[in-house]
Parts: C-alpha cells; sequence; structure tokens
C-alpha cells in the first residue's frame, strides 16, 4: 500500500553538522512533516460537540430553503410588471441559493471541523513504464504486425489508406456544398438600391420631403418598399443610410460628386467600412460620425472620410435627388460594395 | 498551510473586494431613482418679453451679444425659439460656466417663470420651436412600444440602449436620460442642443416623440432580474462577475483551504 | 464505525448492493484505489473546481432552457407581459427567450444562472490557468494535461459566443455582425468563409439553428470529453503540492478522497452553484428586453461583448485604419486581421506552447511534482504578468466609452494612451515583476542567513548596538532553500578537439541563448556552507563579504550585497541571556 504516515520531523538538523571530509552537505536536507497541531474540537469535547450542532444547522438551513422555494414557486408567479417579476427572480434564486450553501457550507464545515485531519503520504512513481514493459509492449506490436503481415502486403496497405483517405470526402462535400447557400459573393457587391427609389424613415417607411429635412436633422432611411423583399433583413443590412443636411458652405465635395447631394442633403451608407457596425453616432456640431463599435470617425462635411479610428475608406455615398413631389430618391445603387472590406471587394 | 505562510494576509483581501462591491451597488442603487416634473405652459405677454430682457442682458448678453446675434463665445440665438431657451437653461446648462468640450448640466440658476420670460424673449426675435404642453409630453398618453422602436434605431446609439448615457468623440458624451423631465426630452429632440442632432416634426412625429418620453418613463426603474448595475451592458457584468462572483467563491475556497482552529 | 455481530437492516442491503455491483463489475478495485486517494490542501487548488463546478451549473440550467427555447429566425408578432415590445416583429428565437424569462417560472432565474455561470466559468478557467502556469505545475508530465486545457479555454471561448448570440437580439447581433466583418477579412477565402457561417448573406436566416447546434450539441459534447480527459491525467499524474517540509517528488501529501474531499468538494460545488444562484436573484444579466430583437439598422451605446471577449474588442478599436492595403485588384484589411487575428493569435500560441519553450530553454527531462514558488522564477513569473498586462490593457481598451464616461475622458485620448501602452505596459510589467522576484528572493536569503528581526536591541560590552535575529527554524529555512539552483545551460563547444564542427551546435547555441534569457539573472538559494559563515560572522562580528559573493552572479545587478556580515547576532533558538551576549 503506497498511503502511509508522512516522514516524521527530523530530531536534529543534519544539515549544518560538518561531514568527515570537512565540507558541509551542498543542499539543506528536507526536515520532514512538521508535527501535527490539534483543532480546539480534538482536545475540547464542547467545542466539538459545538461544530456539529453548526453543521446540523446548516443543513437545517437547506431544508427550510428549499422548502421556502417551492412555496414561493406557487405563491409567487411573474406577473406582468417588472417589479411582479423582479420579486419571483428574487424569491425564487433566494430560496435556491440558500438550499444549496446550506449543504454546501454544512459538508465543508464538517470535513473542516469534525473529520480527521491528520495528513497522509502517497508515494508517487515515475510514469514511464519499466524498461521490460516497454520491451515487451514492442515485442506485442511487432507480433500482431507480423501476424497481419502488413509489412509483407503492399498493395493491400496502400488500397487501405487510399478508402481511408477518401471516405471522409462522402461527408465533407455535401456539407460544404450546402452550408454556404449559392455561395454567390458578388451580391456583396449591390444593394436593393435603385434608380428612382425613394428614401424613408426607418423603421417607420416615410418618404422624405427634401424640405423637411432641416439643417442639423440626421434622419436614418431605409430603401421604400424594403418589407416586400425576400430577405427584408438581408437587404436591409445592406441598405441602410444615414442623411443629414449641413449648411453648403461647410459641405466640402469633390466634383465628380456635386451632383450626389440635393441642397446640402447628404446620405451616406450606415456599414461601417471597418467591420460593419451601424456607424451612427452624428455629432451635429462637429459633423463626424462615429462608430459606437470600434470608434471609427468619419467626417460627414468632407466626403466621410475616416477622421480617427480603424477604419480606412470613407463610407460610400448614396447619389441622391428629388422626384416630381419633392420626395427624395436615390439615383442609383451605391457606385462601390458597402460595409466591411474583403478580398475581392474591389473586383466586384 | 504553513508553506505559504507569507501569503496569509491575502486571505482578508476577496473580503475587503466584496464588501467594497456591495457597497458600490447600494450606491448606485441609490442613485437610479427615476423623477418627473410637470411640464410648464408659456403664456407670452409683451412684460413678460420686457422682463425677459433684462434677464438676457444681463445674464446672456455677453456671450450671445446684446441683440442676441451671435459672438464668438456664442452663438446666435434668433430663431432658436422658446424650446431651446426652456432647455438650455431649465436643466442648468446655460448660463455656460466655463469651456470643456461639452457644456454641462448643472443646478438651475433661474426660477421656471424667468426661464418662461427669457424664452419669451428670444421666441419674439424669430419663429422657433415653442416649450411644448403638458399633453404633448405626457407619458401615459405615449405608446411605449413604438417609442421603443423610435428610440432604438434614432437614440440608442448615443444614449444606450435604455438612456443610460454613452460616449461621444473628443471627450464630449451624451447624457443619462433617467432623470430628465419629459418636457426636457421633448425639447431636445426638438431643437437638437450642441452634439445632438434636430429631429424635426417630420423625421420623428409629436406622437412618435411622446411614445419615446413613454418608453424612457419606464426605463431606470425595477429591473425584472435585479439590480440593474447601471444598465451598461456586458462590461459591467463581466466586473460584477469578478468582483463578486469570482471573489465569493476565493473567498470561500480560501475557508476551505485553511486549517480549522 | 464499530462492527457489531448482527448488521443492521440498511448495511445488510449496502452490503446486498455492493456484491450485486461487484460481481457484474469488479467496482471493489476501483474503489479500495480511488476512495483514499490523497490531495493536497491549498485554496488555489480549488480554483479548476470553479471551472468544473460552474459548468455543471451551466449544463443543468442550459438543459432547463433547451426545453423553452425555439432556435428559429422564423418571425413572429410579439404579444406577451413586456409593453415596450408589445407588436413588435421578431424571431422566434428572441421571443421564446422573452417567454421564457417572463412566463415561465423560475425561467429568468435559469437564465441568468445559466449566465452568469458562464461568465464565471470562463474567470475561473483563467485564474486555474494563471495558478498552473505561475506555480510550474505545466512542467513535465503535465505538458499534455496544459494542452488539455488550454483547448478547453478556447472551446469554452466557443460555447460562450454561440450562446451569447442566441437570443437574437440587437446587441449579439451586431456582435455577429462584426464576426461577419472579421471573417470577411481574410485573404482569399474571406467571402466565402462568410457564407459558409450565415448560409449565404450576413444575416441570413440559417444562423440561430445552426448556432444552437453548436452550442448544445457540439462545444459541449467536446467539453465534456476533454473535461473528462483533464480529470484522468489529475488521478494519474497525481496532483501536484506546494513546497514544504516533508513534501517532496516522490509523495503527495495530504488528505484521503474520501471522507475529506468527497465532503471538501461536493460541499464547494453547492457552494459555487448557491453562489451563481445568489447572483442570479439579485443582479440582471444581459436584458435582451432592453436592447430588442435584431434589426440591422440600430446599435447602442456600450456595444461589447461579453469579458473574455473583450480583448479582440480593445485590440480592433486600438488598430489604426491606414494598415489596410491594396495589391492589385485585391484588398488586404490589415487593419482587422492584425487585431482579430494577429495578436490573439501570438497570445493564445504563447500561452499554449510556453511549457515546451521553458522545457526547451531549461534542458529539463525530470519530472515535477512539488510547485514553484512565482519567486524562484522570475523570468516565468514575468513573462507571465506581461501577458496578462497585454490582454488587460486590450480589454480596457475594449471598454474605453465606459472609461471615458466614467471618468470624463476623451475616448480618443484614452485610445492613444493604449496605443502607446500596449507596447509599453508588458514590457514595463516583465521588467518590474522580474525585480520584485528577485527581491523577493534576496529577502528570503537574508531570512534565511540572519533570522528574523526581532526589534530587540543589545549592547555589547565595547559599546557596539545591535539588534538581535532570530533564526528560521527548519521548516521556515526549507521554505526558503528547497528549490533548485537554476543556471543557464551549458553546452559542448562547436568542435571537438579534432577541430571538426559538430553537428546540432546552431540548436544547442539556440538552446543556449534562450536559456540565458530565461536565468541569466538570479539569485541562488542559501548552502549550508554559508549559513555556518553567516552564523560565524554574527557570533565572532568578523567582516569578509567575499564569503558571499559567489550567491549572486553577475547580472543580477551589482548593487546587491544586501547579506553583509556582522551586524546581525544570532539568537539561538528561543534561549537568550538578559544582556543579549550567548557568546
Amino acid at each position: 500500500m503506497s498511503i502511509h504516515e508522512p516522514a516524521p520531523e527530523a530530531a536534529t538538523d543534519n544539515s549544518l553538522v560538518l561531514r568527515e571530509d570537512g565540507t558541509y552537505p551542498e543542499r539543506f536536507e528536507d526536515p520532514g512533516h512538521p508535527e501535527h497541531h490539534q483543532r480546539m474540537g480534538d482536545v475540547d469535547p464542547k467545542a466539538n460537540k459545538k461544530a456539529e450542532r453548526q453543521v446540523v444547522f446548516l443543513f437545517v438551513i437547506s431544508i427550510v430553503a428549499t422548502i421556502g422555494f417551492l412555496v414561493a414557486y406557487f405563491a409567487v408567479p411573474p406577473g406582468d410588471t417588472p417589479e411582479s417579476m423582479r420579486l419571483s427572480n428574487l424569491v425564487l434564486g433566494l430560496g435556491l441559493a440558500l438550499s444549496l450553501l446550506g449543504i454546501g457550507l454544512a459538508g465543508v464545515h464538517w470535513a473542516k471541523a469534525l473529520m480527521n485531519d491528520h495528513e497522509k503520504a502517497e508515494d508517487r512513481h515515475e510514469q514511464r513504464s519499466s524498461d521490460q514493459t516497454r520491451v515487451e509492449a514492442i515485442e506485442v506490436l511487432k507480433d500482431g504486425a507480423a501476424d497481419s503481415a502488413i509489412g509483407r502486403r503492399s498493395l493491400l496497405q496502400g488500397t487501405m489508406i487510399g478508402a481511408l483517405a477518401l471516405f471522409p470526402l462522402a461527408i465533407v462535400v455535401p456539407i460544404v456544398g450546402n452550408v454556404g447557400g449559392d455561395w454567390n459573393v458578388s451580391k456583396f457587391g449591390h444593394t436593393m438600391w435603385r434608380k428612382g427609389t425613394r428614401l424613408t424613415t426607418d423603421p417607420a417607411g416615410r418618404p422624405i420631403k427634401a424640405s423637411d429635412v432641416t439643417i442639423g436633422s440626421v434622419f436614418h432611411v431605409i430603401p421604400d418598399k424594403l418589407d416586400e423583399e425576400e430577405h427584408p433583413l438581408d437587404e436591409k443590412a445592406k441598405a441602410v443610410v444615414l442623411m443629414v443636411r449641413l449648411d453648403p458652405e461647410d459641405l466640402k465635395e469633390s466634383e465628380e460628386r456635386k451632383s450626389w447631394s440635393y441642397n446640402g442633403i447628404v446620405a451616406y451608407s450606415k456599414i461601417c467600412t471597418h467591420v460593419g457596425c451601424p456607424v451612427a453616432l452624428y455629432e451635429q456640431q462637429t459633423h463626424h460620425l462615429l462608430c459606437p463599435c470600434h470608434q471609427s470617425t468619419f467626417d460627414v462635411a468632407d466626403g466621410a472620410k475616416v477622421v480617427f479610428g480603424p477604419a480606412k475608406r470613407p463610407l460610400p455615398q448614396l447619389p441622391i435627388t428629388v422626384d416630381d413631389e419633392g420626395y427624395l430618391i436615390a439615383q442609383s445603387d451605391f457606385d462601390e460594395p458597402v460595409g466591411p472590406t474583403f478580398w475581392e471587394r474591389l473586383t466586384l | 498551510m504553513k508553506a505559504l505562510a507569507a501569503r496569509r494576509q491575502d486571505r482578508r483581501a476577496p473580503i475587503v473586494l466584496l464588501l467594497l462591491a456591495l457597497l458600490l451597488t447600494g450606491g448606485l442603487y441609490a442613485v437610479l431613482a427615476p423623477t418627473s416634473a410637470g411640464a410648464a405652459t408659456v403664456k407670452a405677454d409683451a412684460s413678460d418679453i420686457a422682463n425677459g430682457e433684462k434677464l438676457f442682458q444681463a445674464n446672456c448678453a455677453t456671450c450671445h451679444g446684446p441683440s442676441a446675434a451671435g459672438t464668438e463665445s456664442g452663438p446666435s440665438l434668433i430663431g432658436v425659439g422658446a424650446a431651446a431657451v426652456d432647455f438650455q437653461v431649465g436643466t442648468g446648462r446655460m448660463p455656460a460656466q466655463m469651456n470643456g468640450p461639452q457644456i454641462q448640466e448643472k443646478p438651475v440658476q433661474f426660477e421656471q417663470e424667468q426661464i418662461n420670460e427669457l424664452a419669451a424673449y428670444v421666441a419674439s426675435l424669430g419663429e422657433g420651436p415653442a416649450i411644448p404642453t403638458a399633453e404633448m409630453v405626457d407619458p401615459t398618453l405615449g405608446d411605449a412600444a413604438n417609442g421603443m422602436s423610435i428610440f432604438r434605431t434614432n437614440c440608442a446609439m448615443c444614449h444606450n440602449a435604455v438612456g443610460a448615457g454613452g460616449a461621444l468623440s473628443q471627450g464630449k458624451f451624451a447624457p443619462k436620460l433617467w432623470d430628465t423631465t419629459p418636457t426636457h426630452i421633448y425639447e431636445a429632440m426638438l431643437t437638437g442642443p450642441q452634439s445632438m442632432p434636430v429631429f424635426n416634426d417630420a423625421n420623428i412625429t409629436p406622437e412618435e416623440k411622446r411614445d419615446v418620453i413613454a418608453f424612457i418613463d419606464q426605463q431606470g426603474g425595477a429591473s425584472p432580474g435585479g439590480l440593474t448595475l447601471g444598465a451598461l451592458g456586458p462590461v459591467s457584468e463581466g466586473l460584477w462577475a469578478w468582483v463578486v462572483g469570482l471573489g465569493l467563491l476565493i473567498g470561500a475556497a480560501v475557508w476551505i483551504g485553511a486549517k480549522s482552529s | 464505525m464499530t462492527t457489531t455481530s448482527s448488521p443492521s437492516p440498511v448495511e445488510k442491503i449496502a452490503a446486498g448492493t455492493a456484491d450485486y455491483l461487484d460481481q457484474r463489475t469488479g467496482i471493489g478495485t476501483a474503489v479500495k484505489v480511488f476512495a483514499r486517494k490523497i490531495f493536497p490542501d491549498h485554496w488555489s487548488f480549488l480554483l479548476g473546481e470553479i471551472a468544473l463546478y460552474s459548468f455543471i451549473s451551466i449544463l443543468i440550467s442550459g438543459v432547463f432552457l433547451t426545453l423553452f427555447f425555439v432556435p428559429s429566425m422564423n418571425e413572429v408578432v410579439y404579444d406577451g407581459p413586456w409593453e415596450s415590445l408589445q407588436g413588435a416583429h421578431m424571431s422566434e428565437a428572441f421571443a421564446s427567450t422573452l417567454r421564457l424569462s417572463f412566463e415561465v417560472r423560475g425561467g429568468l432565474l435559469m437564465r441568468q444562472i445559466h449566465h452568469w455561470s458562464a461568465l464565471i466559468f470562463m474567470a475561473a478557467i483563467v485564474t486555474h490557468m494563471m495558478r498552473v502556469f505561475f506555480t510550474g505545475a505545466f512542467r513535465k508530465p503535465r505538458e499534455v494535461n496544459w494542452v488539455v486545457g488550454f483547448t478547453l479555454l478556447i472551446l469554452g471561448l466557443a460555447a460562450g459566443f454561440s450562446g451569447y448570440s442566441l437570443p437574437d437580439d440587437v446587441l449579439s447581433g451586431n456582435g455577429l455582425r462584426i464576426t461577419d466583418g472579421v471573417v470577411r477579412a481574410i485573404p482569399i477565402i474571406g467571402s466565402y468563409t462568410s457564407y459558409f457561417l450565415f448560409g449565404g448573406e450576413f444575416p441570413g436566416e440559417v444562423l440561430i439553428p445552426r448556432l444552437f447546434t453548436v452550442h448544445i450539441l457540439l462545444v459541449p459534447a467536446l467539453i465534456l470529453a476533454l473535461i473528462g480527459l483533464h480529470l484522468f491525467f489529475v488521478v494519474l499524474h497525481k496532483h501536484t503540492q506546494y513546497p514544504g517540509s516533508g513534501r517532496t517528488n516522490k509523495n503527495v501529501v495530504g488528505y484521503p478522497l474520501f471522507p475529506i474531499y468527497v465532503a471538501k468538494a461536493g460541499g464547494y460545488f453547492f457552494i459555487v452553484f448557491g453562489v451563481i444562484a445568489l447572483m442570479a436573484a439579485t443582479m440582471t444579466i444581459n436584458p435582451v428586453w432592453n436592447y430588442g430583437p435584431y434589426d440591422p439598422s440600430p446599435v447602442s451605446a456600450g456595444a461589447q461583448p461579453d469579458w473574455y471577449m473583450l480583448f479582440l474588442e480593445g485590440s480592433l478599436r486600438l488598430m489604426p485604419g491606414f494598415a489596410e492595403v491594396v495589391i492589385g485588384q485585391y484588398t488586404i484589411p490589415l487593419n482587422v486581421i492584425i487585431p482579430a487575428m494577429v495578436v490573439p493569435g501570438i497570445l493564445f500560441t504563447g500561452l499554449a506552447l510556453y511549457p515546451f519553450i521553458e522545457a526547451f530553454a531549461t534542458d529539463d527531462h525530470k519530472e515535477h511534482h512539488v510547485l514553484d514558488r512565482p519567486r524562484n522564477r522570475p523570468f516565468r513569473t514575468a513573462f507571465g504578468v506581461s501577458l496578462l498586462t497585454a490582454f488587460f490593457i486590450l480589454v480596457l481598451a475594449g471598454s474605453n466609452d465606459l472609461i471615458a464616461t466614467h471618468f470624463h475622458l476623451s475616448i480618443n485620448d484614452i485610445t492613444w494612451t493604449f496605443r502607446a501602452l500596449i507596447f509599453l505596459g508588458p514590457w514595463f510589467a516583465f521588467w518590474i515583476t522580474k525585480r520584485i522576484c528577485l527581491g523577493l528572493q534576496r529577502k528570503d536569503r537574508e531570512l534565511v542567513l540572519h533570522g528574523h528581526e526581532t526589534g530587540r536591541i543589545v549592547r555589547f560590552a565595547n559599546g557596539e548596538y545591535i539588534e538581535v535575529h532570530k533564526p528560521l527554524n527548519q521548516h521556515e529555512r526549507w521554505l526558503r532553500v528547497q528549490h533548485d539552483n537554476l543556471r543557464p545551460v551549458e553546452i559542448e563547444p562547436a568542435e571537438d578537439s579534432r577541430g571538426v564542427r559538430r553537428k546540432g551546435y546552431r540548436l544547442d547555441r539556440m538552446r543556449q541563448r534562450l536559456s540565458q534569457t530565461f536565468y541569466e539573472d538570479r539569485i541562488e538559494p542559501v548552502t549550508p556552507a554559508e549559513l555556518v559563515a553567516a552564523h560565524s560572522h554574527g557570533a565572532h562580528d568578523s567582516i569578509s563579504g567575499a564569503d558571499h559573493g559567489p550567491a549572486e552572479l553577475a547580472g543580477a545587478g551589482s548593487s546587491t550585497a544586501a547579506v553583509g556580515g556582522g551586524q546581525h547576532l544570532i539568537d539561538p533558538q528561543d534561549e537568550t541571556a538578559p544582556d543579549g551576549r550567548n557568546h
């Protein structure tokens, strides 16, 4: 049996005894396991009894708490208001917590105060097998290999490996084939915005008159008839737009984009060019647009160029104009893929 | 364990941390009690405007100019309307005290009557949004569900999903909304103070604004799950998991590992 | 306890059952071997148990949740008790989350238990791993188990992330959108990987059911299997123990599994579950009803993942945007690839491979069952602290908006500060930790050589004042001198006696360089000869500093002659003459 009492404390300090050759040992010696100290409960029967009563008390708390939990389960329904839901959650939770903590604290206290606390030692052995075992194990493997004669039958060996290597394809190919839908990644390249699509408010879907967009306003915009799409969320995920109106004096526009805005109203994709969060924090005074996820900051007055943060590219601009009734409409789709960068974005 | 006698002093640390955490919880919770205030109605007459002008000259003209046309240190107030004045002065933001990334809420400097007079004066300078009536901002008349839908698209990105506030760039921030009166919330949407954009009635209709107010009115109170932990999201939850959860559990582990006396 | 001649009915039934089982399973052998297995006692050995028990809490509450959760993205209109979502369009996943929170009795409690347990699970894994790291418990023969534990950490992240996204709310939906953005950044196959995950374009209609399968079947099955393996190794290797008198690499000193650890560890399970239940009873977690159902347009301030993913969020926030490059027609967004793949790749690879790197540098082939005191391994401790510092800075960077609002700072300034700190912080943490470790080792030497200060001042006949020192007892001393004296490895010269360049020299040279990085700066443990010499100095008040020279080698800083001789008088044991003169 490898479990035994630990080696007792050494009686003398051998480390500092001069050896016969006139030197001291190179290292200190382990003085051995220190003497066991008795607990109060080991010497005082009263303390022992008291500890026992404490353990019993904790178990009783647990029993009472479980009963309390059951009563609360029937007596305290969650109801319809946050307050009643909170009360239900609180009483059930406290009941469960006390029921568990009672058992846990009782078990530990029992072990600490009442169970035998003499430490024992168990011997360790090296993990490696003995040399003899190793030799025998190799022998066993060799025998098996010889029995199968795999070493001599190379054709059998080759076909076996081939068969095992090929069969996973029967599992993998259907998974890869189906899991990505139609695998048509060129959908990243366009959105549902078309020439003449009306800009409407998100989420109500009201068309927006240019005259309603006052300076300093910000409109969260979705394309008209988004609900009629086959996959409205997929389309919305690409098509959401943020529209603001600036004092035309504040607006810096490149020559080719002069016609993309209308009376100082500019519309930009709301999907961050970093990793695709909705960039929605518009600061009216600085004309800065901040992404709450990673704090990329875009300057709406200057082509939505990046002024801070991890994004590199400006937000794509939606060219807009007004229709006969004065409602804002798109001139076309975005001229580049919206959202985060991907390998082939310039080829779409 | 004797081997680690030197570490024994560490054992109290989790308990101290825990107590601190509990104190913090209590403190946070006490702070989050909602308040409400009624909306003011304004009936502007000539004497109000005259009184307002006196107040303006004494308190505002230094920055906004004697004719309220603005100076380098303050914008023009012509055409901002009574609603802007009621919001800025009624929340204590004006008169501004010090420069910073953003002008902050302070104890209100004027009586509501004086604010109304100031508002009447500024409104007389040029047409602008008026102070909403009590009915327009009554949360009980609004539809909180529609309010939530509007709020999360237009407001939550700055003010947090339930209006607990959030950070903007360069030290600016969107304030917590739970202690703001319905009137001031309405006026803020209408006038777009400081960094906040304007949400005019074509963008968010007056009814929708009231719905938003009804939604905000329900926030900041009881949460079905217990303490709200500031309603700040996963970061504060993680902090509490470490401080309270792991703190308690390591405390228990230290107790289990310690020799009984 | 006592055996009587006539067994009670209970004993009879127990004996009958045991006989029945043993005849069919031979369980007697297992009971004999395992019931009295010895485990050492220390609070830090319970950190892994927190992880295990919180995982069991996760399983229990998780089974409850699966009975009510509907993993579907079909659109429904909400009609339940939560007023501000009345009439809202949402997926069945979100609607069923609301139903199980508000209408199922005890459902909210179970949901909160599940989520709090998940946060605690990850926190416990990390602290347990820190304990194993800093005490060197990963050394031979436990390297394989370190890798198993590391894999469990990664699986824990996968479990947490897949579960976090299941309710289909705005907050987790934006997390998925960020995931989509990160995945798309992978060169060449990025777009296809995105389609692979979402079954087409983001968000698609298949993600929630797929995540559900991953979350309740795939990942938990792997975690359970690896926990089994992890514990099997613990039993096989027997538990490590802290250094101390009587504890060696050849034994394990502690208490038997039955009854001590059945009660302590069993009790601790109930405590862990109880504390989690207490948290779930009193503190809201992930209130999805605040965020609302997923919609690609909204986002809320404080858009962050659970804490164990925050370092990635922080990493993404810190990276400046200029790194996006275009080569020919193709775009490589290094501003995403570096923070979201390279940085965590370095952190995790460093962590996973550390045991092998250290064994290589130490040229260590021995089994180790006695743990290190962190101070005795200055390089390892400093390396661990610097890795943690990097992790912590990234976590803070991921919370920069909340830091900004709570401390009235500018988010841009904070980001710039962290951009600098992510380079300086780990370096500084390494340097200071190593200094502290070496300082503590010096203090240990000082204590062993000269004992505790007693505060008693005595005067010699010649008028000299000295303070009486009380020597350490054998156990106190052993703790401070038991560790191995680690020196940089020595290698054979590049050329043998005949001037032929030998094979393997380059590898050896690399090993030596690495080894010098690890062990060049060191304080060596006191030897018996040094202690005897120190005693005699104290007694005869003679100073001979040269004797202490070998203890402190070059590189450790030259200003370290902390163990000067004559000013200390050693008080032999507890007996002291009233005047303090004993010799």
